[in-house]
C-alpha cells in the first residue's frame, strides 16, 4: 500500500539553509547539500526547497545549489520560493527540480496554476497556501505569510485543484512555529474539500505530532523544518513509531 | 556499454541522466536517431499527458526509430508516461495510439478505483496516485536481480496500464492493482519513476544496464 510521507523543507537564503520562527528572525542551520545528503540517508521521502533569495546572486546560487543536489539525490525534489511565472517553472525544472511550488505567484496571477500544469503535468504544479484564522474564517495569506488577501481558503484550494494543482501543501500560520501540533481542524476542513494529496506543514514539536496528524485519513504527507534540522526529532526513529502506530512506512 | 535517454521535448531529463552517471553508466540524452541507432540500450522517458508526448515523439521523427530499434530486440525500457506510450492505445483525452509494443489499453485511474470504493481498502484513495508504494514481483526477471519484492517506488499518475496481465511483471496495491512493472521480450516498462525511487530505484536502473 501507499505510505504516508515525511518531508524535511530547507529554507534556503545566499546558499545557507534557515528557518524562522513565525517567519521572522531567520537563524542559519547549515549548507544543504550537506544537509539533502543527510536527510535522504535518514529515510526522507522527499525534500522542499523554498529559495529565500532576494538578490540576484542568491538565485543563481540556489539554482547551484538545485543542480548539485540532484545530481547525487534520487527521491523527488520540489522547489519553492518566487515562482512567479512559465520561465520560473523552466529555470528550476532544467536544474534537476521535480514538481515546483507555487503560493504567492498564483495569488497574484491565478492562470499561472492551469498554464504550468498544461505545460508540465499536474503531478509538477504544487499550490502552497499560507493559512491564518481571521475572525474564524480562513484565510489565504500572501508574501510569507504577511499580508491577508481576504481569499477563503477552501475556495482557493478548490480553484487551485480545479485549475490542475496536483498537490497541495497547506501549511497553518497559526500553529507554525509554535510546536504544539499540527492544525488538524484547519487540515481536515481542506481535505474534505479537495480530491489531490495534501502535505501538511506548520506546528510540528514531537513524534506524536505526526501520529497524531495521520490518524487524520485525509493527510497524505507531514512536512517540518526545525524539528529535523535541530534533530529535536531522527526521521529513521520517528517512521518506526509511525509504523508501530499501524501507518505503512517507506523503512 | 551505453544508453540512450531520449529527448521528445517531454519531462525532465536531468534526473534521469544524473541516476545513470551516478551509477557510472554512460548516458546521453539525445533526439538523434543516429545516437538511438548506436546506443546499447534506449530509455524513454516522459511526462504530461498522452496524446501530447505521442505527437512529440512522432515529430520528433523518432517514433519508428524506438519501434524498429525495439523490434531489432535493443533493450528499451519506458518509465512513466514512456512506459503508457509502450502500448496499444490510450485514453486520456480522448484515443490515442502508442508504439504497440506491448499489448493492453492505458485508461483512467479513477473511474477504475470508484468502481472498487464500496471495499474498505480503496476508500478515500485519491488521484493522482502519488508517493511510494510497495512494489510485489509477480513473476521474476533479470530486471529484479537487485530488488526485493516489497520495495518501495515512488509513483505520480493518472492513468494506468490494463489489459496487459500477460505482460505483467509486478504489481503495487493502491485499492487495485496498479501495474508497476512490463516486459515484453526486450522492451521493458515501469509505471513507478526508479530514477526517483531511492536506492531501490538505482538497482533497478542498474539490472537494466546490466541486461
Amino acid at each position: 500500500m501507499i505510505t504516508k510521507r515525511l518531508i524535511p523543507c530547507l529554507d534556503v537564503r545566499d546558499g545557507r539553509v534557515v528557518k524562522g520562527l513565525n517567519f521572522q528572525g531567520l537563524q542559519d542551520v547549515a549548507d544543504p547539500v550537506e544537509l539533502a545528503r543527510f536527510y535522504n540517508e535518514a529515510g526522507a521521502d522527499e525534500l522542499v526547497f523554498y529559495d529565500i533569495t532576494a538578490s540576484v546572486e542568491g538565485r543563481a546560487m540556489f539554482v547551484d545549489i538545485l543542480r548539485r543536489v540532484a545530481a547525487e539525490i534520487f527521491i523527488p525534489l520540489t522547489v519553492g520560493g518566487g515562482i512567479r511565472s512559465l520561465e520560473d517553472f523552466d529555470r528550476v525544472l532544467k536544474c534537476g527540480a521535480d514538481k515546483v511550488s507555487v503560493n504567492s505567484g498564483a495569488i497574484a496571477n491565478p492562470g499561472l496554476i492551469a498554464e504550468a500544469a498544461q505545460r508540465y503535468g499536474n503531478q509538477c504544479v504544487v499550490l502552497s497556501m499560507d493559512v491564518k484564522r481571521v475572525n474564524g474564517r480562513l484565510h489565504i495569506f500572501a508574501k510569507g505569510g504577511r499580508e491577508d488577501t481576504g481569499l477563503d481558503a477552501l475556495e482557493w484550494a478548490e480553484f487551485g485543484v480545479n485549475s490542475g494543482a496536483g498537490e497541495l501543501v497547506v501549511n497553518s500560520i497559526d500553529t507554525d512555529g509554535v510546536k504544539q501540533g499540527f492544525d488538524l481542524p484547519m487540515l481536515d476542513a481542506v481535505a474534505a474539500r479537495v480530491q489531490v494529496p495534501i502535505i501538511a506543514s506548520g506546528g510540528a514539536g514531537k513524534a506524536e505530532d505526526f501520529v497524531e496528524l495521520f490518524q487524520h485519513s485525509g493527510i497524505d504527507a507531514g512536512l517540518a523544518a526545525s524539528i529535523f534540522h535541530h534533530r529535536q526529532v531522527e526521521i529513521g526513529d520517528l517512521k518506526r513509531r509511525l509504523q508501530e502506530a499501524g501507518l505503512e512506512m517507506r523503512l | 556499454m551505453s544508453v540512450a535517454i531520449i529527448d521528445y521535448g517531454v519531462g525532465n531529463l536531468f534526473s534521469l541522466a544524473s541516476s545513470l552517471h551516478y551509477l557510472g553508466v554512460e548516458a546521453k540524452v539525445t533526439a538523434k536517431a543516429d545516437d538511438l541507432q548506436a546506443a546499447d540500450r534506449l530509455i524513454l522517458p516522459g511526462v504530461g499527458a498522452f496524446g501530447d508526448a505521442a505527437a512529440k515523439l512522432r515529430e520528433s521523427g523518432l517514433f519508428e526509430v524506438v519501434r524498429q530499434q525495439a523490434a531489432a530486440g535493443k533493450p528499451l525500457l519506458g518509465i512513466c508516461l514512456g512506459m503508457q506510450l509502450l502500448f496499444d492505445k490510450s485514453l486520456e483525452y480522448g484515443e490515442h495510439t502508442g508504439l504497440g509494443l506491448i499489448g493492453g489499453t492505458v485508461e483512467a485511474l479513477q473511474p477504475d478505483l470508484s468502481a472498487y470504493a464500496s471495499t474498505e481498502s480503496s476508500f478515500g484513495l485519491k488521484v493522482p496516485h502519488i508517493g511510494w508504494n510497495s512494489l510485489h514481483i509477480l513473476r521474476d526477471d533479470p530486471l529484479f536481480r537487485y530488488f526485493k519484492d516489497g520495495e518501495y517506488v515512488y509513483y505520480v499518475h493518472s492513468y494506468y496500464a490494463k489489459n496487459c496481465e500477460a505482460d505483467t511483471l509486478a504489481v503495487s496495491d493502491y485499492g487495485l492493482p496498479v501495474t508497476g512493472v512490463v516486459r515484453r521480450g526486450s522492451v521493458w516498462g515501469t509505471q513507478f519513476h526508479p530514477e526517483k525511487s531511492g536506492a531501490a530505484g538505482l538497482r533497478l536502473l542498474q539490472a537494466f544496464a546490466e541486461i
